[in-house]
């Protein structure tokens, strides 16, 4: 692990809230497969496992009035920006108590509260959207910044490259934050990129860049400080690499043909959440009961979000052509 | 003397004087508006619609953007969902297929997929159509394929007076709104009222009233349609002639209303025939007007090719003067 030496403010509760925040998504996610085993959760589902200390290093970094989008793989991007579980579940239960009103599923959670922008399916579709929110803070004056989740497969995307060089031609307050987990859906980086440091993409667009170990929440958060830090001083964009890796399938559909046992197994035993509790644990920093206080807390909101889901409604199929067109109440607020 | 034929109170311009005097407009009324994409800034618009535009309100205003279309549509997204009310301007058609991933699967789904918590008031201009021997990649007309889509509004100017009047009005759609700009219009110089400004985007209109038979087009086919209506005046067919304005929504309420009272209709659609704007309309009328028809419906359309270069060729191409003609005299048994 990173020591958090260069980070003296941190403090024991702040430590044992990283752990919270992975132990939580984790959790979360494994009710959520058993939940489409059951087939309370349809269609596509793509979990975050392995990845957790990539959102939960760098969304807590950023503030109320900052703009996130995110991809098909955001449960946990979503959890931890504040989305609450109940409506995040209630969605991918596909009932209009969830967060996009069960129009959009696991892959396309939003939430204006939060200035969540979305899930975006379109591997790399998400990048232009950010560069636009940028654009319109830039434009009024506004010290806003918007994070830009995308994973690696998105860098073989044109879209990657129109948007990097639109963010520091037009100097705009983006962060990317690639999530390089080393495979887009079954295909490896190496048979996908010509360069695979992918860090190195960034230099290319004149963008300040780091490289960080994905799967040590403390350096993921102390690269986030540096990165969010830099962009709200600079207002240009800035490239962070969170090397990380998918321990489960890409979605529940793949049988995981393309890459051995073994080399997930490898991984397994970097994963951030038993890496980082093994670390605290060493030092001192939590105990047992902390621990067990934190599984029993995350154990009722999920037990709370699985009841949210169960309880919610179908919306009524009268209303299915609604969201298509603004209605008139929302054409008054605009 | 051309100043004498104005009637006081108007000016001639061009339709393209007209698309840039409504940008303007838009950008004096409300600041959150700015026009953005390849060369509207320092050259002054592909088709100089921009021209000026730069000195007047600076760059980050009129913002020149690189040959980035789905990158720059994009972020006219983004900023749209912020707040701002951009403009973006693709070249052509032909080149918004370069857009289309973020136009479809972003800027038109957002608010459903969202469950109504962003929308994305975007207006995206373009120009479209042939008649510049500019060929296969520069001519087509695919707004008839934009019109497919629901979540977006499709607008086709035909006249100056809504080259300067539509643009205010899709600025304040809550929805994108793309707007086709024929090609060949841009020159088309038309009369405008002084104080002229925004127009409704939801209705078609008769351009010209008839009894005989309802001739039904827009954008740049609806002059060679109100041509070949004069034609057919000569030989005592009264033809109405509607331009659709919006293609989508469609106004069938215009439409079926023409249609019932003429009991005969041809469709004149520089797209191309098979699974087109035209067939929908088509279909529309024998959905609700079937009873009210006294003969087939008809259709002008662009040939099944992409558009050619040689001049010829590209005139055969789309739909011309005789062809409505001869079309509209066949619905009559008339050759």
């Amino acid at each position: 692990m990173t020591p958090p030496t260069d980070k003296p403010r941190l403090s024991r509760e702040h430590m044992l809230g990283l752990l919270k925040q992975m132990i939580r998504i984790r959790r979360f996610e494994a009710k959520c497969a058993e939940l489409y085993t059951q087939e309370k959760i349809r269609g596509f589902m793509h979990l975050y496992d392995g990845e957790e200390a990539v959102a939960v290093g760098v969304i807590p970094v950023l503030e109320k009035r900052d703009r996130i989008v995110a991809t098909y793989r955001e449960h946990g991007h979503a959890l931890v920006r504040g989305v609450p579980m109940t409506t995040v579940l209630a969605e991918m239960y596909g009932k209009q108590d969830g967060c996009s009103r069960g129009r959009g599923g696991s892959m396309h959670l939003f939430d204006r509260a939060t200035n969540f922008y979305g899930g975006n399916a379109i591997v790399g579709g998400g990048l232009p959207t950010a560069v636009g929110l940028a654009l319109a803070d830039r434009m009024r004056g506004d010290d806003s910044i918007t994070a830009c989740f995308f994973g690696e497969g998105a860098v073989a995307e044109g879209e990657f490259h129109e948007s990097l060089n639109l963010a520091a031609l037009w100097g705009l307050p983006v962060l990317f934050v690639c999530e390089n987990n080393l495979y887009a859906m079954g295909t490896a980086l190496a048979i996908s990129e010509s360069e695979t440091n992918i860090q190195r993409k960034a230099a290319c667009y004149q963008i300040a860049s780091e490289a960080v170990d994905g799967m040590d929440v403390i350096a993921v958060e102390a690269a986030a400080r540096r990165a969010v830090q830099a962009v709200r001083e600079t207002r240009k964009p800035y490239f962070l690499e969170c090397r990380t890796y998918r321990l489960r399938a890409h979605s529940m559909f793949d049988a995981q043909l393309y890459r051995d046992k073994a080399e997930v197994e490898v991984w397994r035993h970097k994963e951030p959440i038993v890496r980082y509790q093994g670390w605290l644990e060493a030092n001192h920093l939590i105990h047992p009961e902390d621990l067990a206080r934190m599984e029993s807390e995350v154990a009722a909101e999920i037990a709370e979000a699985v009841a949210f889901g169960e309880a919610g409604t179908w919306e009524p199929v009268e209303q299915l052509t609604r969201f298509t067109y603004a209605e008139a109440a929302a054409q008054a607020d605009r | 003397m051309p100043q004498e034929m104005i009637h006081p109170g108007t000016t001639e311009l061009t339709y393209r004087d007209a698309v840039r005097e409504a940008i303007r407009d838009a950008m004096r009324r409300d600041d959150r508006v700015f026009l953005m994409g390849e060369d509207v800034g320092r050259y002054g618009g592909c088709y100089a619609v921009s021209k000026g535009l730069l000195a007047e309100f600076g760059p980050e205003r009129i913002r020149d953007t690189p040959l980035s279309e789905s990158g720059f549509t994009g972020a006219g997204i983004g900023a749209a969902m912020a707040g701002m009310r951009p403009i973006v301007e693709l070249m052509t058609v032909n080149f918004s297929l370069l857009a289309l991933d973020q136009i479809f699967n972003s800027a038109v789904t957002v608010r459903h997929m969202s469950g109504n918590q962003f929308g994305v008031p975007l207006v995206i201009r373009m120009a479209t159509g042939a008649g510049r021997q500019l060929a296969a990649q520069h001519s087509h007309s695919l707004e008839g394929w934009y019109a497919h889509i629901p979540g977006i509004k499709v607008l086709a100017p035909a006249t100056v007076e809504d080259a300067r009047g539509m643009l205010w009005m899709a600025l304040q759609d809550p929805d994108p709104a793309l707007i086709f700009e024929n090609v060949m219009l841009y020159n088309m110089t038309g009369k405008l009222a002084a104080d002229a400004g925004p127009v409704n985007i939801d209705k078609a209109a008769v351009r010209r009233p008839g009894r005989d038979i309802s001739l039904i087009t827009y954008g740049g086919s609806l002059w060679k349609t109100l041509e070949a209506a004069t034609v057919l005046a000569g030989e005592n067919i009264d033809a109405e002639v509607i331009d659709l304005r919006s293609l989508r929504p469609l106004d069938d309420a215009t439409i079926m209303t023409s249609v019932a009272r003429t009991r005969r209709a041809i469709i004149v659609d520089e797209g191309w025939r098979s699974g087109s704007l035209s067939a929908e309309i088509g279909m529309r009328m024998v959905e609700q007007v079937f009873w009210e028809l006294d003969a087939p419906i008809g259709r002008v359309c662009s040939a099944e090719v992409p558009i050619p270069y040689a001049r010829h060729l590209e005139n055969a191409a789309i739909p011309q003067v005789p062809n409505i003609v001869a079309a509209a005299k066949a619905v009559f048994g008339r050759a």
